[in-house]
This record gives structure tokens, sequence and C-alpha cells, in this order.
């Protein structure tokens, strides 16, 4: 469980994270949506300590991010960014190798290379794992990364953004692909994600910030209601239920 | 412990990747010692005396002094420098996140040198283990800076990291001349600046030997170099202590320009075109990489020593020159060649 408790972050006078607190409970996905400058990712930065907060404190399964240490958290919750640009060049295998490095810190193990070959084949890797990550496409360069946290071996993985950069095809693979990992393998997935309908169509709950504060939460059938997105995004939002899916239409 | 494991796995590994592309395995490896094992030796033989093999073999005395007390150390001293300066390139580059950067070109050698100059000021015949600490903790602080300064820009332009560090280490270098000149102390300051061989004595390059005990260091901490190299968020990730790898790489990478420097002088471009080379064909795996930086850094200074040695004999011309008058045009090299690839 991730516990979320009175977390504030602040750039001089401005509060970009407003005291929010929240609960999200093991296994399923959790989206956090909300328009630009809402705070989604800031506050994805300080629940994987990458990013100090300035009031309140987050626990992940009962450990305080703040005063865990790096390698015992890295066992317990990967983070992946949206832009991961490579300056060096690794090979598809070295890069999820190193998902590795916070169970065996350097000294890699007979086990450690099942967990990565494993990982490559889930995500469809393995033929192109001695490959430098430089020479991929960028469908097959995000999934290398989610290969690599899944190399990591945690229960939580929070996802800045995934579908960043992503056509619709490969879009829908991700989603799927973050499906599978909660029904198969039991994680528990917290991303940030810009298009509500994906949120829809595949989380079990939405958080919803606007103005740095959380203004809603609930599963996709409350929030994805009129007012409710009227409220987080100021903009009219008809909602259409299409095969047991609540879909925003907004483009018009 | 931790070959012991690397052993184990890496016959799967490279016998898989042998396909694909040139990775290096263990027997290229040891080919590659191998030239460079017969660049030393030959580089013995090498010099105005008249040391042969048929002389040694005759027992001649003189010979043999020669032999141990110039030859043998400066081959030694060739090989450790050309080995720790190109790792320090190495680290250096995945700290700076940015290939084209070295102790050379963001102010590292050029602060080395101002401590140097300093300690050669204040206190006339300071011992070499004096200078040599003066000038690694200058060093320290010119690398510091430099990264400071990097932390602030915020466009990280490929091109624009390795300006920023030779505009840095131009103006360092521009105060040490001044205090130089002042102190007439110009042409000291040049045996500083140019890396030469000429020098290295039996009993007057034994220090050098740190850089051999830096170099394993950096070999050891490969993994986490590498995910340095990565960037913060993404050594966080992994639960890496971020600060503590950039610091024990500043640490390295400063000690080893300044023993280098004090010792035998600048060899600029060495740390830049040695693991860019070693890029190109194998990756940036560091664990990996750091034994080919290191055989082909040796190799590459054995040659350059023994062409400033023959190429206008008996005089020489200092290794400093000839590897930047190569290793420049390599520089321009890479530069344009990764300008192309962008289109």
């Amino acid at each position: 469980m991730i516990h979320v408790s009175g977390v504030s972050k602040r750039y001089g006078t401005q509060t970009v994270v407003d005291d929010v607190s929240c609960y999200i409970k093991d296994g399923g996905i959790t989206s956090i949506i909300g328009p630009n400058g809402a705070g989604k990712s800031t506050l994805l930065s300080m629940m994987s300590r990458l990013l100090d907060m300035d009031a309140g404190s987050v626990t992940i399964d009962g450990l305080d991010v703040n005063d865990t240490p790096g390698r015992e958290l890295a066992r317990k919750m990967a983070i992946l960014r949206q832009d991961n640009q490579l300056t060096v060049r690794l090979t598809v295998r070295d890069l999820v190798g190193f998902g590795r490095f916070p169970h065996h810190g350097g000294r890699p193990r007979i086990e450690d290379k099942a967990y990565i070959d494993q990982a490559l084949d889930y995500l469809d890797l393995s033929a192109m794992a001695d490959k430098f990550v430089d020479e991929l496409s960028g469908g097959q360069r995000q999934r290398a990364f989610i290969a690599m946290v899944l190399a990591q071996d945690t229960d939580y993985l929070l996802l800045d953004e995934p579908l960043n950069n992503l056509d619709m095809k490969h879009a829908v693979e991700m989603m799927r692909l973050l499906r599978r990992l909660t029904d198969e393998l039991g994680k528990t997935v917290v991303l940030v994600i810009h298009d509500i309908n994906f949120a829809s169509c595949y989380s079990d709950n939405i958080v919803a910030m606007r103005e740095g504060r959380l203004v809603h939460q609930g599963a996709p059938a409350q929030i994805m209601q009129p007012e409710v997105l009227r409220d987080v995004y100021e903009i009219d939002i008809r909602i259409e239920e299409i095969e047991g899916n609540r879909i925003g239409v907004y483009f018009a | 412990m931790a070959s012991s494991t690397m052993t184990r796995s890496t016959p799967a590994i490279s016998g898989r990747v042998a396909l694909a592309r040139p990775r290096g395995s263990g027997g290229q490896l040891a080919v590659a010692g191998a030239a460079v094992i017969a660049l030393a030796i030959a580089s013995m033989f090498v010099g105005v005396s008249d040391v042969s093999l048929p002389a040694l073999l005759a027992g001649d005395q003189t010979a043999w002094d020669i032999f141990w007390i110039s030859r043998v150390p400066r081959t030694v001293s060739v090989i450790l420098a050309g080995m720790a300066m190109s790792v320090a390139g190495l680290i250096m580059q995945l700290m700076a996140r940015n290939k084209f950067v070295e102790p050379s070109t963001v102010g590292t050698v050029e602060s080395a040198s101002l401590g140097i100059l300093v300690v050669t000021v204040a206190v006339p015949g300071a011992s070499l283990l004096a200078k040599m600490s003066t000038a690694t903790v200058f060093a320290a602080a010119g690398t510091a800076l430099f990264l400071l300064v990097l932390r602030r820009i915020p466009l990280r332009n490929t091109l624009l990291v390795p300006l920023v560090g030779i505009m840095l280490g131009g103006v360092i270098a521009a105060v040490t001349t001044f205090f130089a000149y002042r102190y007439d102390l110009l042409q000291t300051l040049n045996s500083w600046m140019i890396g030469d061989f000429s020098g290295v004595l039996r009993g007057r390059y034994e220090l050098l030997w740190i850089v051999a005990v830096l170099t394993l260091v950096g070999y050891l901490c490969a993994d986490r170099f590498t995910m340095a190299g990565m960037g913060q968020e993404f050594s966080t990730n992994l639960g890496l202590n971020y600060n503590r790898v950039m610091t024990l790489g500043l640490i390295i990478v400063s000690l080893i320009s300044a023993v280098v420097v004090v010792n035998i002088g600048s060899i600029p471009f060495l740390g830049l075109i040695v693991p860019n080379l070693v890029s190109i064909i194998f990756g940036d795996n560091v664990r990996r990489a750091v034994p080919w930086v290191a055989v082909f850094g040796a190799g590459f200074v054995l040659v350059c020593d023994i062409i400033g040695r023959t190429i206008r004999f008996p005089y020489e011309i200092p290794v400093g020159v000839i590897v930047s008058a190569i290793g420049s045009a390599m520089f321009l090299y890479l530069l344009l060649r990764k300008r192309e690839r962008r289109g």
C-alpha cells in the first residue's frame, strides 16, 4: 500500500503540489490525471524519492521513502521517468541487467540472469537483446526500459507518462502490457497519463489533480462523469459508454 | 569474488554476441594485450644509447644499466600513463554525460598545473609528494567547478558541454601562465603542459604506480559509473547513491590527472579518443570497456612515444605533441561524424 499524507512542494512562492493525501491499495493500476501544470509528475517524483518534499510523507509498504536506504527501496519500487535519453551506448541486455543491481549490488549471480531473460521474454525483446538501445525504434526502446524495471522485480511500478511518444498501436500495447503486469504478476502500477480514455479503460483507480491539489479520486465510473471532468479540466466532456467502457468525447 | 561470477557469466554472453558484432571476447583482449607487450619490448630498444639484445645477452654492464635505469622505467610509465589517462577520460565522460570531454578539456589538467605552480612558488624545493597532493586538490576543485557549471546550464547541448570545459580550462590556464610569467617559471610550466617521457628514470617515476591502483578501482566500480552515466534519476531508481559515485569519480579523475601531470606532463586528447574508439566498437558497458580502454590507451601512447623518439632521431619530440597532433585530428573527425549522423 502506498500512503501519501500531506505532501507539498513549493518552488519559491509557487506551490506546485499542495497538501496531497491519498491511499493507493495493492494491486491494480492507478492513473493520475489532470491538466498541464497540475503537479502530477511532481507528485510521482516525490512518491519515488526522486524529488524532496517540502512537507508531508510517503510510505510504501510501511517504508518511509525519505529515510529508507536507497537499495532497499529499489527492491520495493521502481520508477521510470518520461525522458530516458541514454548518453551511454548499451545493449538491451545490459540495460535490462541494470535492473538487477539493487539485488546484487554489482556482483551478478546465476539467478539474476534468469530474471533478465524472463523480463526480455515478457516484453518480446529476446530477439533484439544484443542490439544497442539507440538502434531501436521508440516503441521498442520504451519496452526495453519497462523490461529493466521488470527485471528489478519490485511490487510497485511508478511510470511517468509511459505513453509519451508512442503511436496508437504502441500505446495500446503498452497499456495492455501494464494490465498483464497487474493481473498476472500482481504488481501495483501507478502512472501519470494525459489520455483520460486510456485511464478510463485500463485503470482500477483514478486520481485527478488540479493546481497542485488532489480534487477527485475513485473508480473510472466515478471519475468519468461530465461534472467531475469539468471540475478537473474546465471543459465540457461528453461521456459515451462503448462496450462497457466510459469514453470521454472532447475533440469537438 | 566479483571476478569469479563475471567469468562464469561472460562466456555465454560473448559467445552469442560474437556472431552479431565484434564485442571483445577474452581471447581478443589477450591478442591486444600481446600486441601492447610487443610494442613495450620494441620501446625498450629505441633510444640514443646502444642497448641491443646481443649487447644485453653478452652481459654488457653499461647496456644493462641503461636498460634498468632508463628504458624499463620509461616503458612502464608510458603504459601506466596511457592506460590511466584513457580510463580517466572514460570516467569523466560518464560523469559529464558527454562523449567529448576529458581531463584536459574540462580544466582538470589546467588546475593541476596551477596547483604545481602555486606549490613551486610558495614552497621552493617542495617534495614530489607535496606537489602531487597540491595538484590533486587543485585538480579536484577545477573539475568540481566544471561539473557545477554543467548543472546550471539549462540546455545540455552535446557540443556546448565540451566548449564550456575548454573555456573554463582556458581561463585557468591563462591565470597559470600569468603567474608563471611573473615568477619566471614559464619554462617549468611547459614541462607540465607537454607530456614527455624522456626524463623518466629509475627512482623518479615510482609514484606513477598510484595510477595503476586508481585504474583498478575504476574497473571495480565500473557498473556504478555506467549507472551514474545514465543520470541522477536513473541511478536513484536503482538504489545507487549518485553523489557518492560522482565524488569517487572526481577523486579518481583528479588523482590520475595530477599524478600524470606532475610526473610526465599533460597528454591531451588521450582520454578523449581512446574511450570513443572503444565505444564505437564495443558499446559502453564500462565493465567490458575498461580493460579495452586501458589496453588501447597503453598501446596508443607507446606508438606515439616510439614515433616521437624515431622521427627526428637522435632528437626527441615530446609525446604530448605527437598525441595532440593525432588526437586533435581524430577529435575533429569524431565531432563531424556525430553531426552527420544527426542529419
